[in-house]
């Protein structure tokens, strides 16, 4: 590897990882709220929330981005391409991560809702403090996977001409002719990242059990 | 500015023949990756590390790295091996390699669900490798898991506008250039989201319908 490649990748780093930290963010919130709505809102809310998941899910990421950075100005909303980027490849991850999280809170004993209601506890502190908690470490594995899709659709936002890793790498392709050595770079920095993405994910499913009990136990 | 009906109409006809290439890409890329995976699954169950270890690796790589970046590498690399195939047959290829390092997995899963006893007993009656294979692993492995091979396939075929990085003309490609042509983004890219998703929902109900049938089978 040549050191002039080092410059230029590191630059395509910092968006990846910023576009898959942001996006992740996103992903999160949206898959929770999207999930809790689908599993306890009232029908016309929860047919909403099923409608967007469903119109997500069945078109494409790299379409959903091209559409929001190419179509949306033209009805007169216009997103730089980074928001763009974040906001919907994190809704798109959200979306499926809406499913996992539908499954696990349905999972969660339904005795535990009830003990909580009897409890005295508000409808949002038995979802925030009882149920959740107990549906992450269900949600964790899937999570993870989604988390390392999204990690390789970061690689799209090169398309809408964000500088990313893929990006620069296309870029230095063409100015060295060095095609398939910079590739195959680019491979292994992409292998590397999502290695250590499934890595923190199995670290997570192994502390969710710990961390359950922690809180738990400060509660008492 | 609005939709305009008339503009979106005559965008039809050129969007449907690039809606036959993403449709040709995905058949035959589908049907690859399904047949693909299916060795590569047997590689993976090898008692030889030495076949077992690097079919994993190989899976590990193309599963952990973007469809985007095993493109660009066919794409660039295959004519400096000496074979320059046209963008299609590149992009395909790549679809049905990267996939088929999903089925590989999912027929792994498959292979596991089958009871120990099962390939035991067939030993015991003494089939051959091949026979226990055939007839009693393949059997029993291979229906439960159709419906997330459907799923790949839906999955692969929502893939395919990534082959517009790599010159293929299919509907985003189509899309792109008929916006470039008239300044007007907004019915070629919203008519080509909607086909994409009209045809994720057609899809999706034969494999419901497969799942549910499979259910009522008794095991």
């Amino acid at each position: 590897m040549d050191p002039t490649w080092v410059a230029p990748f590191a630059s395509g780093l910092g968006i990846t990882l910023g576009v898959f930290a942001g996006a992740l963010v996103v992903a999160c919130v949206s898959g929770v709220l999207l999930g809790t709505i689908a599993t306890y809102a009232d029908t016309p809310l929860r047919l909403a929330c099923r409608a967007f998941v469903d119109v997500v899910r069945g078109t494409s990421a790299l379409v959903q981005l091209f559409w929001v950075v190419f179509a949306l100005p033209l009805i007169g909303l216009r997103i730089d391409p980074l928001s763009a980027a974040i906001l919907v490849l994190g809704l798109n991850s959200g979306a499926y991560a809406s499913e996992a999280v539908r499954g696990a809170l349905a999972a969660v004993p339904s005795g535990q809702r009830e003990a909580a209601v009897v409890l005295g506890l508000s409808p949002l502190q038995c979802w925030w403090r009882i149920t959740l908690p107990q549906a992450v470490p269900i949600i964790l594995p899937s999570a993870t996977n989604l988390a390392v899709e999204l990690l390789k659709n970061t690689s799209l936002v090169s398309l809408i001409g964000l500088a990313d890793l893929t990006f620069q790498a296309n870029a230095l392709r063409a100015a060295t002719l060095a095609d398939s050595a910079v590739l195959v770079v680019l491979l292994l920095i992409y292998l590397v990242l999502a290695l250590g993405v499934v890595r923190v994910g199995r670290w997570a499913e192994q502390h969710a059990g710990r961390w359950r009990a922690r809180l738990i136990g400060q509660r008492a | 500015m609005t939709w305009d009906w008339s503009y979106a109409w005559s965008c039809l006809p050129l969007l449907w023949q690039a809606g036959l290439i993403t449709v040709l890409a995905t058949v035959i890329g589908g049907a690859l990756a399904a047949v693909g995976g299916l060795p590569w699954a047997v590689l993976l169950r090898s008692d030889h590390a030495w076949v077992r270890r690097p079919a994993d690796a190989v899976l590990q790589v193309v599963r952990n790295t973007p469809l985007l970046v095993q493109l660009y590498l066919l794409y660039y690399g295959l004519p400096h091996l000496g074979w320059s195939p046209s963008p299609l047959v590149i992009g395909i290829a790549g679809l049905a390699l990267h996939y088929a390092a999903y089925a590989a997995e999912v027929y792994r899963a498959g292979f596991s669900a089958v009871p120990a006893g099962q390939t035991e007993a067939a030993r015991v009656l003494g089939l051959s490798r091949w026979q226990r294979f055939r007839h009693v692993l393949v059997p029993q492995a291979i229906p439960p898991v159709l419906p997330a091979l459907g799923n790949l396939v839906v999955a692969l075929f929502k893939d395919t506008p990534v082959l517009s990085a790599i010159t293929v003309i299919e509907l985003l490609t189509r899309a792109k250039l008929l916006g470039a042509e008239s300044f007007r983004y907004l019915e070629p890219m919203t008519l080509v989201g909607v086909w994409f998703l009209i045809a994720s929902l057609v899809a999706a109900w034969p494999l419901t319908r497969l799942e549910h049938r499979l259910r009522r089978i008794p095991t």
